[in-house]
């Protein structure tokens, strides 16, 4: 395996200059308007942000204070034609890793088909013993997905990782449209864009089409936040609040008749449907960690006995772990009987002896991960680590081989931002957001496009700095 | 609904409520200090307001002296005090926050920008010259959300609980103004008819913004029954116990028309109500204005208590 290198690719301009096609009616618009106008558009965006209140809480922040995400004004434009290559991608991704879960969760037989070292499932803590044997309400594991995708090239999308545990970010998806229609009416009465709006109807549907059998003919949904100090508040409430669903925290919750239910002001009402937003870990205090405050004691023996949908199921994060990952062309190919249509980005296994030694041996141009890791946390972007970075991780490394996956540094496509000096080129990546139930596979076109918004860097994690942008699908 | 978001909006009405009586009481207090001369009399006046807002004791174990500008930011924007006008706009966000998916877009964001704009007032501490910008702006914060709740709410148990939250802080704040005052309206032959009578008399009249309506019914003439009569009994003034009553009785209403059923609230509700309305002002006289007072405050902390647990405001 050898790092990709390539030339950056520039999704609003060719090489020679010229506008590529899906961005040319945008430029030309743009090119229209009075700079000193866009600035203040560009400061009025910021104060729409604030006073809807689209904030998120940093980890780690003693402060406390609520930081906005940066919103970048430039749309990034997606091609019909090339949505629709992409979605059918996406979709057998997803069809993938729910039949994988089932598979794990039950006779494991991609294990003994060889395909999938059952060492990956030993001692991993994603993997859930409880799980085993049972088959969730209409047999979905995973609601709600985010597949992370880049691009490095024309038609070269692979998928940096999936997020079947808890993907968030949706709600920036939708508050971005919203933002941008507010300030550029005409924009989208002269561009055909495919509209996201209706993805808290549809993410409402798809919950309601996964009731246990329990449910009467509307089951009740509801939203489990862990309260309003969690980073993602803004969001848990949004889709609530979208959705006409009860935002619910554990202590709103307990057991009562065999079912899960809220203490409503008229008394305990059951939940068929719970969208959960509190890790497994907390979700039963009587199963897993159990001085768990955030979920409900009891759950897990009501999830079990068919009283209630979990959205997304507990044990789900499995499939995000980044050594899982690293099969996911096997996967596809081991549940669909079909040749991937997503690549994947090639990923060395530390845990492999020859990976180990040439991650070793060029550490400065890989992107090294933890395992179990997510948001950009405790990762090493070997062209930016300095030297004594370098060799702390080294020894990291070393110590705890199999804690870690090694991908080439790619070259990521960079989209235009609105920057003080006008449009420069910026590094972005894409997670489109898909809701499955019995009903099938529905994915929003569009996502949501993150943006790094410091020149040449290539974390576009929101808890490293990294801003958002609207994502359109273009009409045909 | 749920009983935590219940509790959230109650809670959200009654901050903000406060909030806004709080910088009333702020703007008489600077207006006496200031037509007072410096001195002893000054520091009278600013003690007196925390007297008012029951934050005497708290205030005096870390100040000495009630320095105007001392007790103002104390009351104001003090992070230790759980009761400044700052705090109190906090929490009343945070339950707004916590309710998100009960209230309208339009009331979260007004609240959401009442917060932001008195955070920023606030940040630093407030001088005596800007001091009447501040009170004014909290005032009118406050009025924009209740504008919002107002203007974009549904009438349903959300909007009701709002309402009752808000009329149960504004009858108690007007019964412990007055029980803090009651003896400037006890007569008194020597006092009839001095200055400083009627500026006492107008103080306690516009620190619940009574002043202009009290005057304009009574074409100006002041007297200690009717003040007290006014206060209490008059049904058209929106900070009269008997008014806050009739709209808690009204709010809780639209909650049995819409649950089917009163619960043990409403019992104790229509008891206090039954009293208040067969009330006059020479009953309440000669009862004792303090005896009266007293008993009020005590029964709508029991009703406010019944609410909550009737509701199902907390497990």
């Amino acid at each position: 395996m050898q790092p990709v290198s390539r030339a950056t690719y520039d999704e609003m301009i060719e090489p020679e200059g010229a506008i590529r096609p899906a961005y040319a009616d945008y430029r030309e618009w743009l090119d229209q308007q009075d700079p000193d106008w866009l600035k203040r558009q560009d400061a009025e965006a910021e104060r729409l942000f604030r006073r809807t209140g689209i904030t998120f809480n940093v980890y780690g922040d003693t402060d406390g204070e609520e930081r906005l995400i940066p919103f970048d004004m430039v749309p990034r434009i997606i091609a019909a034609r090339e949505w629709r290559r992409l979605s059918r991608g996406i979709e057998q991704r997803v069809r993938a890793l729910n039949a994988f879960l089932q598979d794990l969760y039950h006779r494991q037989e991609i294990v003994r088909a060889g395909r999938l070292p059952a060492e990956l499932l030993q001692g991993n803590e994603a993997f859930l013993p409880q799980m085993i044997g049972f088959t969730p309400p209409g047999g979905i594991y995973t609601h709600i997905v985010g597949i992370d995708l880049v691009r490095t090239g024309p038609d070269d999308f692979m998928v940096l990782e999936d997020n079947a545990r808890t993907p968030s970010g949706v709600s920036y998806m939708l508050e971005n449209r919203e933002t941008m229609m507010a300030m550029f009416p005409e924009l989208f009465s002269r561009i055909a864009v495919q509209p996201v709006s209706d993805y808290p109807r549809r993410l409402a549907r798809s919950l309601a089409a996964s009731a246990p059998a329990c449910a009467g003919s509307r089951p009740v949904v509801a939203v489990l936040t862990p309260g309003i100090y969690n980073s993602a508040y803004f969001e848990h409430a949004f889709l609530a609040d979208q959705m006409g669903a009860e935002l619910v925290e554990g202590s709103d919750l307990r057991v009562v008749d065999g079912r899960i239910a809220m203490r409503t002001t008229r008394g305990w009402q059951a939940i068929d449907v719970l969208y959960r937003r509190v890790d497994d870990a907390y979700l039963d205090p009587l199963t897993f960690q159990p001085d768990s405050v955030l979920g409900v004691g009891g759950i897990m023996d009501i999830y079990r006995a068919g009283g209630i949908t979990i959205a997304n199921a507990p044990g789900t994060g499995i499939a995000d772990d980044k050594a899982i990952y690293s099969f996911m062309p096997d996967i596809v190919e081991f549940y669909t009987g079909e040749k991937p249509l997503l690549k994947n980005v090639p990923t060395w296994r530390c845990s492999e002896p020859d990976s180990l030694r040439y991650v070793l041996d060029h550490l400065a141009e890989l992107v090294v991960k933890e395992v179990h890791g997510s948001g950009g946390y405790g990762m090493l972007v070997g062209p930016a680590a300095s030297k004594r970075e370098l060799a702390a991780f080294e020894k990291k490394l070393r110590a705890r081989p199999g804690n870690y996956i090694a991908q080439p540094t790619l070259a990521l496509s960079t989209v235009p931002i609105f920057a003080k000096a006008g449009l420069a080129p910026r590094h972005v990546d894409l997670r489109p957001f898909v809701l499955v139930s019995p009903d099938g596979v529905d994915i929003t076109p569009g996502g949501l496009t993150r943006v790094a918004m410091r020149k040449g860097s290539l974390v576009v994690n929101s808890s490293q700095g990294g801003g958002t942008k609207d994502t359109w699908v273009l009409e045909d | 609904m749920l009983g935590r978001n219940a509790d959230g909006i109650y809670w959200m009405a009654r901050y903000l409520e406060r909030a806004e009586n709080t910088a009333r009481l702020l703007d008489v207090g600077f207006r006496m200090a200031v037509t007072r001369g410096g001195g002893a009399s000054q520091d009278e006046e600013w003690r007196s307001v925390l007297v008012t807002i029951g934050k005497d004791a708290e205030y005096r174990e870390r100040h000495s002296g009630y320095s105007g500008p001392q007790v103002f930011n104390f009351i104001l924007r003090d992070r230790d005090n759980p009761a400044s006008v700052l705090c109190m706009i906090e929490n009343a966000r945070n339950n707004a926050r916590s309710v998100r998916t009960g209230i309208t877009r339009e009331v979260w964001e007004a609240m959401n920008e009442s917060w932001l704009a008195l955070r920023d007032m606030l940040a630093r501490p407030v001088r005596e010259a800007s001091l009447g910008e501040v009170l004014a702006a909290v005032r009118r914060q406050v009025t924009l959300v209740r504008g919002a709740l107002d203007g974009s709410m549904l009438r349903n148990e959300v909007f009701n609980f709002a309402r009752i939250g808000t009329f149960i802080e504004r009858a108690d704040n007007t019964a412990r103004i007055l029980d803090v005052k009651y003896y400037i309206l006890l007569p008194s032959v020597a006092w009839v008819g001095s200055t400083l009578d009627n500026a006492q008399w107008d103080t306690l009249l516009r620190s619940v913004a009574g002043d202009r309506a009290y005057r304009w019914l009574n074409a100006g003439s002041m007297d200690p029954r009717g003040i007290a009569e006014f206060l209490i009994l008059d049904p058209r003034f929106p900070r009269s116990l008997r008014f806050c009553f009739e709209k808690i009785r009204s709010n809780m209403a639209g909650l049995a028309r819409e649950y089917g059923q009163e619960t043990a609230a409403h019992e104790l509700l229509r008891a206090a109500g039954a009293r208040l309305h067969q009330a006059s002002i020479d009953s309440v006289f000669e009862e004792g204005l303090h005896q009266f007072l007293t008993e009020f405050i005590a029964g709508t902390v029991r009703i406010g208590n019944a609410i909550a647990a009737d509701y199902r405001f907390v497990q």
